[in-house]
């Protein structure tokens, strides 16, 4: 009796260990492919995988998370890709992301999101989408004011904002120097996201 | 205990990896695999497409030609969800037994907004949060020569013709008086100053009053109605973006005014004042009628908005003018003689509006608005001392020119309607309005009177069979209580998207106007005028680049003859007619050049009609052939400044002098073209808080010029009574000059974003 006992815990720590196993590993082995991922497809079967490792798993946020950020991705290096309902499906990512555990990352994915709607014609959009992106930033710092990609984040911004409006590479400097040292101090657990460093490192160089 | 845990962690470390293995290797021999092609309703295939074994990792994205394939390694009966960004997703039951299995699926394209076809035939929308909009509220203030008049603006788009010497869009063979105007859904009944003589007055609205702005030149909804050519509906702004004081100094103007924003947002109101006085103007740039009342303008402006619960607006706008000028002009009939010409105007428009989101996909729209209008106006034949002159009863015909009329026109509205989502895009409107028009007028001592309760129904459903055709099928029923007659106008218009960014529609509809008011006077034994209109569009349209070409033909019957009674006094019939044809071309361009945004209208117009005194089908004599304008638009942000240019031409409009021959009929005792038209307008404007963070003070200084190469228009001639005699009708003065400068306290808007991010 007893080693049945002990034969069905086993199975059920086995069971539940593989489960959350099977999850890290599908996890990994899909965070692989952004070093790899080239074209919007690529993106979009990555965010494909994700979305479906989200909606198996059901408590998971970081699946969203990724399957948003691998759109976004996508987004910023493919002009012919439809922002407007690339960003509606990365904002509806992060609602169900949100629903599991609001945080500062999805913010930081919204703001992209938004970001990206704005650009599409910054003239007539920074009324709304500029708007969205900007509170966005701020949402997300009043939950994690440490949070390395916000202010990265918010540097980029400054950056590509003429001179004339207030933005321009002086007054992005400090705020990408105050990146690096969050990110510096960064210490993402496992699975979570850490990316940002590099390209904060680059901004700041072309500042100097 | 110790030892289960222990046990796990070892099983987790070092068993399980071979485990899984194992695993892999018994389900090798249990997986199912799936294939297939994912399309949309046209069979074509659907890329990047998200095929999933539902509450499973099992799964695959469809590649370029749509197809997917993966392996499953669950069985029995399953789920599979295939989603795609802009496809409404599926779900399939499937029983997955290990045999292979081929499953195609078709995928319906979501309803979206933003990608539907959108009805653009004879239709111009400007506004910043509109689709398809060819311009945006900032263009209406920033096109040269429009000096922020909403009129002048639309005159640089396509249908409406350059008629200088009066007030009005003469949109496609229509006069001024075919075009209404709109305010929230509520009819503007005087939407312009006062008109004066040979002068055409700017219109009394703000353009930074609305935030959408439709210049339909034809072909519109059935929820508007009394206008046989064309409608102007203007969107007032919803809460403005913050609290401010705003101020603008000019030699011409001085204005003051405030916006003040509740720190929830959801509340708003704000006053301002104007006072417009052209002394000095007229004493630097001199004209050529001799004011001996300066024009002198006074406005007053209120409103408040509350956003409700549900995101609905309730709007209120109030504005209050009172202006008075005289002016002398030399009489056609003598040398001697001055025509002295006095008005005193006092007008106040009141307009209410509640926009409310009901339950179940229900939408109210509900307007009131309440205007009064009063003229007073004295003319008087002067002679060289500017003292009266009277006239014996022999000299008839210069009777008229000495006359004192009191003219007050009312208009108190109500203005209902209901929509109703039914599916997707599709969606059903209907409702109806009351105006109640009171127009009391004495001239000289006759009082006349003129009442009317035009009430109207109307019904109009968008019909979205795919996100590609669309089609807007209307009726509209009117009944006029002066006229004692009703109408029924049915609307039609299609949509059909081509290709990406392209677009045909076309657009079928009849259109009633009552007869004026002046022709209304002399007798209420009149019915509708009414016009048929057929238009075909073709617009390609992105960010950066429209171009737009349209096509109409329209019919005008039952429009108002004159019948001659005596050298005074008329009759009127509804015995005219006439037709309007002709192609209309717009491209706008902001990518080519860099910084630089143009826009080139043309319209072709072949137009003839008999109305009032015409003897028969003529070409009327606002009507040009050929009218194309240019205008161009560059904004320099390291000079913080803009620089606009308009040009426009226009071929020469006839010109005819009717007279009454023996028979008490008109004929046309003389004719001929005027030369052709041409205007250049220059306009600057310099933002020096232009980049400031948060600056206290925001300044915009601006600065117009008209008719830059001093080019003398002739928009007609006037004709003596006996038809010795021409004079040409020409403007007041060659050039138009305007500086300003407008301050605003409050944190600037356009920064308010963009500050935020830093």
């Amino acid at each position: 009796m007893k080693s049945i006992l002990f034969s069905f815990l086993m199975v059920c720590a086995f069971a539940s260990s593989a489960q959350s196993d099977k999850y890290v590993a599908a996890m990994h082995k899909n965070l692989a492919l952004f070093d790899s991922a080239k074209t919007t497809a690529d993106y979009q079967t990555m965010a494909n995988s994700f979305e479906r490792i989200g909606e198996a798993e059901k408590t998971q946020w970081l699946p969203y998370y990724y399957a948003g950020l691998a759109l976004a991705t996508a987004g910023w290096n493919d002009p012919n890709v439809d922002k407007d309902a690339n960003s509606t499906k990365i904002n509806t990512l992060c609602d169900k992301a949100a629903a599991l555990d609001n945080n500062s990352e999805i913010y930081a994915l919204r703001n992209m999101s938004a970001t990206q709607q704005m650009m599409v014609d910054p003239q007539t959009r920074w009324q709304t989408y500029g708007v969205q992106a900007a509170k966005a930033l701020d949402e997300g710092l009043k939950l994690n004011p440490d949070n390395p990609r916000l202010y990265y984040l918010r540097g980029e911004s400054i950056f590509n904002t003429p001179v004339a409006f207030g933005g321009g590479k002086d007054k992005a400097k400090p705020v990408f120097e105050k990146a690096l040292a969050l990110f510096k101090t960064d210490k993402p657990k496992p699975l979570y996201p850490n990316w940002g460093l590099e390209r904060t490192e680059e901004q700041l160089a072309k500042c100097q | 205990m110790f030892l289960q845990n222990n046990y796990g962690l070892v099983m987790k470390r070092v068993i399980i990896p071979g485990f899984m293995f194992f695993i892999s290797i018994l389900s090798g021999y249990a997986q199912t695999l799936i294939s297939g092609r994912v399309k949309d309703l046209k069979n074509k295939p659907i890329p990047g497409a998200s095929i999933s074994v539902k509450n499973s990792f099992d799964g695959a994205t469809s590649d370029s030609s749509g197809n997917y394939s993966f392996s499953s390694a669950d069985t029995g009966l399953q789920t599979l969800t295939v989603s795609s960004i802009g496809y409404r997703p599926i779900e399939i039951t499937l029983q997955i037994t290990g045999n292979t299995i081929h499953m195609d699926m078709q995928l319906k394209e979501e309803p979206n907004e933003l990608k539907a076809v959108t009805i653009s035939a004879g239709s111009f929308s400007a506004g910043d949060k509109t689709r398809g909009a060819v311009m945006s509220s900032l263009d209406i203030a920033t096109t040269a020569g429009s000096n922020a008049d909403i009129t002048a603006a639309l005159k640089t788009l396509p249908g409406a013709q350059q008629v200088g010497e009066q007030e009005g869009l003469f949109v496609r063979g229509g006069t001024g008086s075919e075009t209404k105007q709109f305010i929230d859904g509520s009819l503007v009944n005087n939407p312009y100053y006062t008109s004066v003589p040979d002068i055409a007055t700017r219109g009394r609205f703000s353009p930074f009053l609305f935030k959408g702005t439709v210049f339909s030149t034809g072909g519109y909804s059935a929820l508007y109605g009394q206008a046989l050519s064309s409608v102007v509906l203007l969107e007032s702004i919803d809460l403005p973006e913050q609290s401010e004081i705003d101020a603008s100094i000019s030699p011409i103007v001085l204005g003051v005014g405030t916006q003040q924003l509740a720190r929830n947002k959801k509340f708003s109101w704000g006053i301002s004042y104007s006072y417009v006085n052209v002394a000095v103007y007229f004493g630097l740039v001199s004209q050529k009628p001799d004011y001996f009342r300066l024009p002198a303008f006074h406005n007053a402006d209120a409103n408040f908005r509350i956003k409700t619960k549900n995101g609905g607006m309730i709007k209120y706008y109030t504005t209050f003018a009172y202006n008075d000028l005289g002016l002398r002009t030399p009489d056609i009939d003598s040398s001697y003689l001055k025509n002295a010409f006095n008005l005193a105007n006092h007008n106040w428009y009141n307009n209410l509006s509640w926009r409310e989101n009901l339950n179940n996909g229900w939408k109210m729209m509900l307007g009131a608005s309440f205007s009064t209008n009063l003229d007073k106006i004295q003319q008087q034949t002067q002679n060289a001392n500017n003292e009266p002159h009277q006239f014996p009863d022999s000299i008839y015909w210069m009777k008229p020119k000495n006359f004192i009329l009191s003219n007050k026109q009312n208009l108190a509205q109500g203005k209902a309607v209901f929509e109703k989502r039914i599916s997707g895009l599709s969606a059903l409107r209907f409702g109806g309005e009351l105006w109640h028009f009171y127009n009391p007028l004495t001239y000289n001592d006759t009082l006349k009177i003129l009442r009317d309760n035009l009430i109207s129904g109307f019904a109009e459903t968008d019909i979205y069979l795919t996100n590609d055709l669309a089609a807007k099928l209307g009726v509209r029923y009117e009944y006029s209580s002066l006229l004692k007659q009703s109408d029924f106008a049915p609307r039609v218009s299609l949509a059909y998207k081509t290709g990406k960014d392209a677009q045909i529609s076309a657009a079928y509809g009849i259109f009633y106007q009552k007869p004026d008011n002046q022709q209304l006077f002399y007798t209420t034994d009149l019915g509708f005028s009414r016009s048929i209109q057929y238009i075909l569009n073709y617009q390609k349209m992105n960010k950066d680049r429209i171009f737009r070409v349209e096509a109409y033909y329209k019919l005008y019957k039952d429009l108002v003859k004159t019948v001659p009674i005596s050298y005074n006094y008329f009759g009127y019939n509804n015995s005219g007619s006439g037709y309007a044809k002709g192609i209309e071309v717009f491209w706008r361009d902001k990518k080519t050049f860099k910084d630089f945004d143009y826009w080139i209208s043309y319209t072709y117009l072949n137009t003839k009609r008999d109305f009032m005194n015409y003897p028969s089908q003529i070409t009327p004599d606002y009507a040009a052939t050929n009218t194309a304008s240019i205008v161009m638009k560059r904004f320099v942000t390291e000079w913080k400044a803009g620089f606009n240019l308009t040009y426009t031409y226009a071929t020469g409009r006839p010109y005819y002098n009717f007279m009454i021959n023996s028979t008490g009929k008109y004929y046309t005792a003389d004719e001929g073209h005027t030369k052709d038209y041409q205007n250049l307008s220059f306009s600057c404007e310099y933002i020096p808080s232009l980049g400031k963070v948060k600056p206290k003070t925001f300044v915009v200084l601006f600065a117009s010029m008209s008719n830059v190469l001093g080019y003398n228009p002739i928009y007609g001639y006037h004709y003596s009574f006996d038809g010795s005699v021409k004079q040409p009708v020409t403007p007041p003065a060659s050039r138009f000059y305007f500086i300003g400068c407008f301050l605003s306290w409050g944190v600037d808007r356009t920064q308010d974003a963009i500050n935020n991010n830093l």
